[in-house]
């Protein structure tokens, strides 16, 4: 039995002139939740279409929950939901309307509809609203109602098409703890964002993407430590700057400060390394006047591996 | 067997994967009615749909009626077969709006990710346009009836040529649906089905008759194209003389464009979204 509820294997689709997957291999674990991470046009949502049977790839293979998606796109559809970046809501429905009218495409029994559009009503935060038509509906609560729509039939495997973008940060940070709950109950998640953090937030693996090509992999924190580790800046007074220097020579390697006074130190070690910094000071009787630490952000990992930032394209 | 239980020989797949007729008739039920509430609550579509078809039964009546003389008939007998045709000629437009406007929304994105009736989506549509026909073509014989429109063949005929003039209606939202399909936008859908339909409802016999026009080709035209054809038909079953192979040549347009249009819009949303 396959252990991964979703494989891509070198998965290839042109649009014209255009490649949009040269050959994307990746897997999702059953039960995590993977970022597909990348900027505009890197293949993010043709590899969700593809997966989510609504385009036929010109090579390779696809499978969801053991599935060959080609084969038996009636059978994947049974056990996806897809949530997409173009909310793809009835406007002219309600909130309640919406989510029936996907209940009973999914065939399922009226009575059961209408307690499943009652509950994740509930579980979404759209009861007042839930009757009301979707104009009135602002930018987030209509992207709950989205990926309610995706939930109604209980499909363990959910794929989220950049879930947040275009949201204000409120808004998003609220569909974050949602998709967050998600996964707690079991949903294996795929999920294509362009944002470093959302990925970071969400997501147990990250595959980055860029041109069509998987260009890394690997956890938030293992792709963080290919590009260096934690940053450690202190502050002190003039006079102590050399001992300051030389004392954390000893836990790290010497990075150039930016602040008057500023002393820094590449840490590995994460947390520990911080104490051992922290430690070291303290020892030497240095009185600090200020003291940060900086994580690299997955800005600075796609920075390093494309040469481009997230946004930015390859011009 | 919950579907999160996988069985994985291709056999059971099959299996759980069959649509019934019931599932195809119950989805595009849901689409259908989907449609339905959309054009209730959309204030314009019903404005367009309505009082439109009133306002062309009444301005032709009464602003043409007195230039144009029919032998035999008053006027409006022989205009209603037109305008009839003329404005579900012209409310085909709504299908392909309709279906270009889920393509761009997104909506059409999902259903295809959804473990629906392929053919649904489309079925749902151009059913839901063809019961606003039913409501718009009996608004207007209501008020054909209210300025002096008379039957002159039965009660039956009349029945047969409002069936007529609807089965009409739902080929052409075929047509209109492949538009919709193709069209990039909704926009673009209405830009490329207006001239067909105008060309299709100005150069027939809606409003006069294809004898008064001046040009012998357009004449030709005029004579053999399927406005022209179920309008005969129309008229046959409502004012009378010769019907029966007026109402096979309008069936034989009716059927024929359904059979080509349905086929190619399908094909072409198996292909698109």
């Amino acid at each position: 039995m396959a252990t991964a509820a979703v494989e891509v294997e070198d998965l290839k689709k042109r649009f014209g002139d255009v490649e949009a997957l040269r050959g994307v291999s990746f897997g999702v674990e059953t039960g995590t939740v993977l970022g597909l991470l990348g900027p505009n046009g890197a293949g993010k949502t043709t590899a969700v279409r593809i997966l989510t049977s609504i385009l036929a790839p010109d090579a390779g293979r696809a499978s969801v929950l053991g599935i060959d998606v080609a084969r038996h796109p009636q059978s994947v559809r049974l056990r996806i939901g897809l949530a997409g970046q173009y909310a793809a809501v009835d406007e002219a429905l309600t909130g309640r309307e919406n989510l029936r009218m996907v209940g009973r495409l999914c065939h399922m029994a009226r009575a059961e509809v209408d307690q499943r559009a009652a509950e994740l009503l509930a579980q979404f935060d759209l009861v007042d609203a839930a009757d009301r038509p979707l104009k009135t509906y602002s930018g987030g609560m209509r992207r709950r109602l989205d990926l309610a729509a995706a939930l109604v039939h209980r499909p363990p495997v959910l794929f989220l098409d950049e879930p947040t973008t275009g949201l204000d940060p409120g808004s998003r940070l609220d569909l974050w703890g949602v998709i967050g709950d998600l996964v707690v109950d079991g949903t294996t998640v795929l999920l294509t964002t362009q944002y470093l953090e959302e990925a970071d937030r969400l997501a147990d693996n990250i595959v980055v993407i860029d041109h069509g090509s998987v260009i890394a992999e690997g956890t938030a924190d293992e792709l963080k430590a290919r590009i260096g580790s934690t940053h450690v800046e202190v502050v002190v007074a003039p006079d102590d700057a050399a001992t300051a220097r030389a004392t954390l020579a000893t836990v790290g390697v010497a990075a150039p400060p930016d602040a008057q006074h500023g002393v820094a130190v590449q840490i590995t070690g994460g947390g520990q390394g911080v104490l051992e910094a922290v430690r070291a000071l303290d020892a030497a009787g240095l009185r600090l006047e200020s003291l940060a630490v900086r994580e690299p952000t997955l800005d600075d990992v796609f920075l390093e591996l494309t040469g481009h930032t997230v946004g930015e394209d390859a011009a | 067997m919950t579907p999160t239980m996988v069985p994985l020989d291709d056999a059971a797949l099959d299996r759980e994967a069959r649509l019934g007729a019931r599932q195809l008739v119950a989805d595009a039920a849901t689409m259908s009615w989907r449609n339905l509430l959309r054009l209730v609550r959309t204030p314009q579509l019903i404005v367009f749909s309505t009082i439109q078809p009133v306002i062309f039964v009444l301005m032709f009546r009464y602003v043409f009626g007195g230039a144009i003389k029919i032998p035999n008939f008053p006027y409006v007998d022989f205009l209603m077969a037109g305008v009839w045709v003329q404005t579900v000629t012209f409310g085909a437009l709504n299908t392909g709006v309709g279906l270009a406007e889920d393509l761009q929304s997104g909506l059409i994105e999902r259903f295809r990710s959804l473990p629906m009736a392929r053919s649904a989506v489309l079925l749902g549509r151009t059913t839901a346009d063809l019961v606003r026909n039913v409501l718009v073509v009996a608004l207007m014989t209501l008020i054909g009836f209210l300025v002096g429109f008379n039957y002159h063949v039965s009660f039956v005929g009349l029945l047969g040529a409002l069936g007529m003039v609807l089965l009409f209606a739902y080929s052409l939202s075929w047509l209109s649906a492949l538009l919709g399909l193709v069209a990039p936008n909704a926009e673009t859908a209405q830009a490329a089905f207006f001239p067909i339909s105008a060309v299709l409802v100005f150069a027939s016999g809606a409003f006069v008759p294809v004898e008064s026009m001046d040009q012998a080709w357009l004449r030709a035209f005029a004579r053999n194209q399927p406005v022209t054809a179920v309008i005969n038909a129309v008229r046959g079953l409502t004012l009378g003389g010769p019907t029966a192979s007026k109402v096979v040549l309008a069936l034989a347009w009716i059927a024929g464009i359904t059979v080509v249009f349905a086929s190619l819009a399908v094909r072409r949303y198996r292909k698109v979204a």
